[in-house]
């Protein structure tokens, strides 16, 4: 792998950029592998590099129907934080955002994590009372975040209008919570697992899966059949069209969640701003657009696109939060195919069929759980059982009761 | 933004509506002897189908009648209403994914 | 020409000289005249250099003359009124209109950021993923984000305001040129109600700087009659000045109409922009064609603009671009332009024409007026830093230099790339059509028609014509639309692309953000070769014009860079917006004091009255607490609470949500959805009543109580009211309809005025109700109705304060005269109101559950001490069957307990962490979490209620409570620290 460096650049500005090597390589399908990943998004190119780089299995195929970090990895809105409020969500998350703080040299890419800090907004006392709940179990669990009164707030975020319709009556901040560029992740995942030997396929669609006595033997696609010894699905939206092909359902609702961006301009915003109860969050990127995200259509959908009653009241909520951006322009919407679990955690780890794993149920809460996610996976995939920080979130917990509903217990979903 | 016929109002904008998720799920009775697994399948697992979908829908700021539709969950289009106590419409099932 | 406007031609254009108006750019006076836009303005002055580019702060000057524009971005205004971004050429002049140019420091002349371009070197595509790496991407963060951005936000809030407006039509047409009227004309022959969305101040589209031959007569005549005619049709709606910018499903488009920069140009109140929401049956597009730039080292310099954009500022501004101008041309399109300029007098330098042959008349005829005309030829170079000073050209392939021409403005003709946003937006398939060189519509979807250049239709006969096609078909009866045929070319352009090809120096694909062809090059040697890859690697068509002008040269450069037809490369998606809308018109009037309704109760005026100072609880803003003389709210809080416990008070209880249930099947449809029995219940008697969902968790609670017959009274939270009816609807309709029940909600139909305390039967007593009231005519949990001042009264025996307590309950317009009266009544009882907070006191106190606060999304009957009334419940209710699942039966479930501290003087506060006496601080497991706490008054210490892990076995341990750092130690105990026997229920 070609090392990226500031020097690296110069020596290629010497000799005219011609000479940069592939990112990655775009070879034909073999026809077997060890281990089939379905699914060229973050969560699959994480998980192909870590059973490279953690276990040694490098005879692996990424399989993506499109582009790599075409889907939901590539549209989110890019915040990673660990805020959680369960010990189980908590472990996980942390060991994710501890991954992204160190991802730029581990992957030799700039992933440009920004941690400016993750704020979230209480409109009453109630709210407050809520908010310190998730607060002190944040603290508990040993993970930090400080409880801020509206004056604290307004001097951090200068821009927010602390007397609102819904007004700021305190809030709570992770600071080491922030932004990163999606595709540099997707891509650099992509590129190191690539110089490991896993082989990244795209445009090529899986139609179907060779299943012999509840074991799994491959998958057909577009490209022909390809056999691998074990298969994981980790295709976000569309889990539910994979489950049925392999013959069993899932406790999943797939919903088009709506962010759009606003014209560039010079910096305004320094935090990553969430308010749950109107929802809302908002921050700036590096490249001076604001980015707003909405809550999901609640209606099953498999269209990239949102409805415009989301795109209306999202920006309401921010102009009533933040009414001096009310002149500038919005530039661009778009919507990502996000699968929803009923207690809106995720469901990771074996399925009904033998030798098949599943990584589902994001949700609105993906992006940042993708190191962690790639690490846990490729451990549970090598070990055939599930690795100890996802043990929580088995498909089984929906027999038993035992759901970890974070909305449920904190008022705030993920 | 939908454009839903309510059976019983007429054609109506969708932010007049709340949808109700998968339509004729039916509670297994009685069920005190529905197993862990089938009282599970029931609770939480849905079809998540990509492409026609039978849901239900209310028209909540309006009549507040509940009724189903037949919606194709990639065009979005909307093939069928349907009242509560009428069969479903016979669509193909398979169209157009 | 004129002196003060050096570039305004003597005559023609569609401008009024009559009128002339100034306006600034960057602190300098200009004049103008009515009818033009900034961009014409400007050029009309000889302003060049009007913005820097994004990245390398590049010298820009006007590129287009339309909503493509991507270099000549400028702020507008000053202070509030101030905007960043706006298009010059999509500005109308004003009077007094400031403009400013961004992005460049200290001027747009001089800029400092410009060294970035002599070293451009090093910030190829993606070197920001390629460096910055160590030690930490902090380190440059900042420096990075203040050279981005573009404009700056406005320093003051907007004062300006924005509407909405829906509305329906049969047929929509977008955009206003020849096509779109063509269909207006036909679409409206009859009855259909028609409405034509235009984004120019004026309907014509091309005619307005095209000359055109329509049935014999000019172009301009055949608009004129056009237009009249449509202006008196009743069905028709013409709007100008609006942007059709987003589809949505089932055929809504958004569409954005600039009312008037009212406050700036003193035209007074009123929107200044009006968002329409048009539904539409049919809709045609006929939404145009984008002229695309050519590709040649140092293509971004100043007066290198689109032929077309020449021809219009040519025409229909009279304004002249520049002295001498150079045509580079790839198509047939271009020697219209010629002609246009030397018709208006302008010096034309030279036709360069990529072409390899020229077979055209255009050729033959400028040649004949004695131009040069070069073919099989390129511009190879320009040179002029701050305005293109000569152009070099060569044969096709570069190695053969013919000439360097003398010329102050190139205008490119690159091909045309029709509009197909909303298109594609309403699910509609493109295909590459190799003769123009673009892409066009394909797969239309039904109730979508496309007519004229969008269509990919070249010549204004075909373009009338589909859209006289399109506009009948779309006003037709719906069933019977014909059958909409592939578009296909028409015309020719006679296009042919001359390869983009490596040069030593840079030539751009995307102006804004400086994204040249090497940088397509790097991004294909390094594997990034899908389209949306290519975007988002080198951000080309990224800016704010989405690649209006950038888009279709960087795919043709990675097609021929990779091997592969431009139709197998594909495009990136057109998502909304096609123009980009400001915010507070997408947000209308739902902002602000309007982004979410209040509710107040019947009584708010009383409470006005009373000086209570109130608070948003849930969408009710209730009174918090009624402060008297100078109190603090505690101290005020203190008082009502001990109030409470020692003689009377009223609290306003309308919010509460109320049900009217009735019918034969009410006793069993109620039994079905409580957890308790509801059958056992006696006519006249109420109970206290738990709502689980099938998961088993608590999801409502209040009292239930039986009028005479198959009647029902149902109180569910404040919260809860409409989210529990919709469920019961859903259950009745749904799953038992078989079940002879119908519902009412009756929230806001009654006032809801509790009298609570130990003298709350000697007030009522006065009120000469007729009900017997006493204890053993009306024991605690029992409902009777009478009659007050003719007033219909129910009074409901129930309490929520832990003390003797009857809830009255009259018709909303009536409640202020009742709590009127009792008030006087109560007079020598020393009677006060009691606030929200107080209740919460009492509550509090008494150990009663708040459900919302004191239950989660996890919590079940069995934790908060209710699983003896499951188990011993015949027959079936929502959620019994989860509450024997596996987990719900086991240990270490949050179970519902009051918590008491055990240091004289500690404080306990809802959302504090139980931990165990052996942790001292963080990190620790948590145990559960205080759920409600509050000082009491009447106890005076704090009490505070709680899930606690098994916490109803653990009565009497003493835990620690851990608060934001904070720990101290607390026992566990049974709910109720007030009259924990209940005697005072009863008294």
């Amino acid at each position: 792998m070609e090392k990226y460096s500031f020097p690296k650049i110069l020596y290629h500005a010497l000799r005219g950029h011609k000479h940069w090597q592939p990112a990655w390589r775009s070879p034909l399908p073999k026809k077997s592998y060890d281990v089939v990943v379905i699914g060229g998004g973050g969560h699959g190119l994480a998980t192909a590099y870590y059973l490279a780089k953690k276990h040694g299995v490098t005879n692996v195929a990424v399989l993506e129907r499109g582009w790599i970090g075409g889907g939901n990895s590539g549209r989110n809105t890019q915040v990673t934080r660990s805020n959680y409020f369960y010990p189980e969500s908590a472990a996980f998350f942390e060991h994710s955002l501890k991954l992204y703080e160190s991802m730029s040299r581990d992957l030799n890419i700039n992933v440009m994590f920004s941690q400016r800090g993750v704020l979230n907004l209480a409109h009453s006392d109630h709210d407050m009372e809520m908010l310190a709940r998730w607060t002190n179990a944040i603290q508990l669990n040993g993970i930090d975040s400080e409880i801020l009164t509206p004056q604290q707030i307004k001097e951090m975020e200068p821009l927010i209008d602390i007397n609102a319709r819904f007004p700021v009556a305190g809030g709570f901040i992770q600071r080491r919570g922030g932004i990163s560029r999606h595709d540099a992740v997707n891509w650099g995942y992509a590129r190191a697992a690539d110089a490991l030997g896993v082989d990244i396929i795209q445009n090529c669609t899986v139609t179907g899966f060779n299943i012999s006595h509840g074991t799994v033997t491959g998958v057909q696609t577009s490209l022909g059949d390809i056999s691998g010894e074990k298969v994981h699905i980790t295709v976000a939206g569309h889990t539910s069209v994979l489950a049925k092909m392999a013959g069993f359902r899932l406790p999943l609702t797939s919903m088009a969640l709506q962010a759009m961006v606003s014209e560039p301009i010079k910096p305004v915003l320094n935090l990553v701003t969430v308010s749950g109860a109107i929802h809302m969050y908002v921050s700036q990127s590096d490249r001076g657009e604001i980015v707003l995200g909405a809550g999901a259509d609640v209606y099953n959908s498999y269209a990239q696109r949102g409805s415009y009653d989301n795109v209306e009241s999202c920006v309401a909520a921010f102009l009533t939060l933040y009414p001096r951006f009310s002149r500038l322009k919005l530039m661009r919407q778009w919507a990502g195919i996000v699968d929803i679990s009923p207690d809106t955690s995720p469901i990771m780890g074996r399925t009904p069929v033998q030798n098949l794993y599943i990584n589902c149920g994001w949700g609105t809460g993906g992006y940042k759980a993708i190191p962690a996610s790639g690490d846990t996976m490729a451990d549970t995939i090598v070990n055939d059982r599930p690795h100890a920080l996802i043990k929580p979130f088995s498909l089984e917990r929906f027999e038993s009761g035992a759901l970890v509903d974070e909305s449920a217990a904190a008022g705030v979903a993920h | 933004m939908f454009r839903i016929s309510c059976p019983f109002c007429g054609e109506r904008d969708e932010n007049e509506f709340v949808c109700g998720g998968q339509a004729h799920i039916a509670r297994p009775e009685p069920a005190e002897q529905v197993s862990e697994r089938d009282w599970a399948e029931y609770l939480f697992f849905r079809d998540n189908p990509k492409g026609l979908h039978f849901e239900r829908w209310q028209h909540r700021y309006g009549c507040r009648q509940w009724f189903n539709i037949v919606r194709h969950t990639v065009s979005h289009e909307i093939l069928a209403v349907y009242r509560l106590d009428e069969a479903p419409p016979d669509v193909d099932r398979e169209e157009a994914v | 020409m004129s002196n003060t406007q050096p570039m305004r031609l003597e005559t023609g254009g569609r401008i009024d000289r009559e009128k002339p108006l100034s306006f600034s750019f960057d602190g300098k006076q200009y004049n103008g005249f009515a009818g033009d836009t900034l961009a014409s303005a400007l050029l009309a002055n000889g302003v060049r250099v009007v913005g820097r580019s994004f990245k390398y702060h590049r010298p820009r000057g006007i590129l287009a003359a339309g909503a493509e524009e991507c270099n000549a971005l400028v702020t507008v205004g000053r202070g509030a009124l101030e905007e960043p971004n706006i298009r010059a050429t999509m500005q109308p002049l004003y009077d007094g209109l400031e403009a400013r140019s961004q992005n460049c420091w200290p001027g747009v002349k001089f800029d400092i950021g410009r060294s970035l371009d002599y070293l451009h070197f090093l910030w190829p595509a993606g070197f920001y993923n390629k460096t910055f790496i160590w030690p930490h991407w902090h380190w440059y963060e900042g420096f990075i984000r203040r050279m981005s951005g573009l404009g700056k936000l406005p320093p003051a809030d907007d004062p300006d305001h924005y509407m909405h407006h829906n509305v329906h039509c049969d047929v929509l047409i977008v955009g206003g040129g020849p096509a779109g009227l063509s269909a207006a004309l036909a679409a409206s022959e009859n009855t259909a109600r028609v409405a034509v969305i235009e984004q120019d101040s004026r309907l014509g589209g091309s005619l307005l700087w095209s000359e055109g031959n329509i049935n014999g007569e000019r172009g301009d005549a055949w608009l004129e009659e056009t237009v009249r005619v449509l202006r008196q049709r009743d069905n028709v709606t013409l709007l100008t000045n609006t942007t059709a910018s987003a589809w949505f499903d089932h055929r809504m488009v958004i569409a954005c109409e600039m009312v008037s920069d009212r406050r700036a140009t003193g035209e007074g109140e009123g929107p200044r922009q009006r968002l329409w929401k048009v539904h539409a049956r049919e809709i045609v597009l006929a939404t145009g064609a984008i002229e695309q730039p050519l590709v040649f080292a140092n293509n971004d310099r100043p007066g290198i603009m689109l032929a077309s954009a020449v021809k219009q500022y040519c025409n229909r501004y009279a304004v002249a671009p520049g002295m001498r101008i150079a045509i580079a041309t790839n198509n047939d399109s271009a020697y219209g332009v010629a002609g246009a300029l030397m018709s208006a007098g302008v010096d034309v330098a030279a036709m360069i024409d990529a072409r390899q042959s020229l077979a055209g008349e255009g050729a033959r005829a400028l040649r004949d007026q004695g131009m040069t005309v070069f073919h099989n030829a390129i511009p190879l170079d320009c040179r002029g830093d701050r305005g293109v000073r000569s152009v070099s050209v060569a044969r096709r392939g570069g190695e053969e230099r013919l000439a360097t021409l003398e010329c102050d403005c190139i205008a490119m003709a690159g091909g045309w790339q029709p509009a197909v946003h909303l298109f594609t937006q309403a699910r509609g398939r493109l295909r590459y059509d190799p003769s123009l060189g673009a892409f066009l519509p394909d797969e239309i979807p039904p109730h979508v028609h496309v007519a004229g250049m969008v269509a990919g239709a070249l010549t204004l006969d075909m373009a009338l014509e589909q859209g006289r096609e399109a506009g009948l078909a779309a006003a037709g009866d719906g069933l019977q639309v014909r059958p909409r045929t592939r578009s296909k070319s028409t015309g020719a352009l006679h296009m042919e692309r001359a390869g983009c090809e490596h040069r030593p120096d840079r030539q751009w694909i995307d102006f804004q953000y400086d994204v040249t062809l090497q940088d397509i090059d790097i991004a294909v040697a390094e594997n990034y070769t899908s389209v949306e890859h290519l975007k988002r690697y080198t951000t080309t068509g990224m800016s704010v014009d989405q690649g209006k002008t950038s888009n279709v040269n960087a795919l043709l450069a990675l097609a021929e860079r990779t091997g592969r037809t431009p139709g197998e490369v594909g495009t990136t998606t057109f998502r909304p917006f096609y123009m980009p809308v400001t915010l507070g018109a997408l947000a209308g009037r739902d902002r602000g004091e309007f982004y979410a309704p209040v509710q107040r109760s019947p009584l708010f005026a009383c409470h006005e009255q009373l000086n209570a100072q109130f608070e948003d609880y849930g969408t009710w803003r209730r009174p918090r607490v009624y402060p008297r003389n100078g109190e603090s709210e505690q101290q005020a809080v203190a008082r009502e609470a001990v109030a409470a416990r020692t003689s009377v008070v009223v609290f306003d209880g309308s919010p509460l949500g109320k049900i009217e249930v009735y019918g034969p099947g009410a006793a069993e449809f109620l039994n079905r959805v409580y957890l308790n029995n509801v059958t056992s219940l006696e006519t006249g008697r109420a109970r206290y009543g738990l709502m689980l969902n099938e998961n088993g968790i608590i999801i409502d609670d209040g009292i239930f109580a039986r009028l005479p017959d198959d009647h029902y009274l149902v109180h569910t939270t404040s919260a809860g009211a409409n989210r529990i009816h919709a469920w019961m609807e859903a259950l009745l309709q749904g799953d038992w309809p078989d079940l002879d029940v119908l519902l009412t909600p009756v929230t806001s139909q009654w006032a809801n005025i509790a009298v609570s305390g130990p003298r709350a039967r000697e007030l009522l007593e006065r009120l000469e109700a007729g009900i017997d009231i006493s204890n053993n005519g009306m024991p605690h949990m029992s409902i009777a109705t009478g009659t007050v001042e003719n007033m219909p009264l129910r009074v409901l025996r129930a309490s929520f304060t832990g003390e003797l307590c009857y809830e009255l309950n009259v018709p909303a317009d009536r409640g202020a005269a009742l709590w009127g009266r009792l008030m006087q009544l109560g007079e020598d009882l020393q009677i006060m109101p009691i606030g929200v907070e107080t209740l919460g006191v009492l509550r509090t106190e008494k150990g009663y559950l708040h459900v919302g606060s004191d239950t989660d999304g996890n919590t079940t009957p069995g934790d908060v001490g209710w699983g003896h009334v499951a188990d011993r419940k015949q027959g079936e209710f929502l959620g019994k069957r989860s509450l024997s699942r596996t987990h719900n039966t086991s240990y270490g479930r949050l179970e519902f307990v009051g918590l008491t501290p055990v240091q004289d003087g500690s404080v306990l506060a809802a959302g504090a962490h139980v931990i165990g006496a052996e942790h001292t601080g963080a990190p620790a497991p948590t145990q559960g979490y205080v759920t409600s706490a509050c000082y009491s008054p009447n106890l005076r210490r704090y009490v505070g209620l709680g899930l606690v892990q098994d916490g109803s076995r653990r009565q009497g341990e003493t835990v620690n409570v851990y608060d934001n750092g904070q720990v101290h130690p607390a026992q566990l105990s049974t709910p109720a620290a007030w009259d924990p026997e209940g005697d005072r229920l009863h008294a």
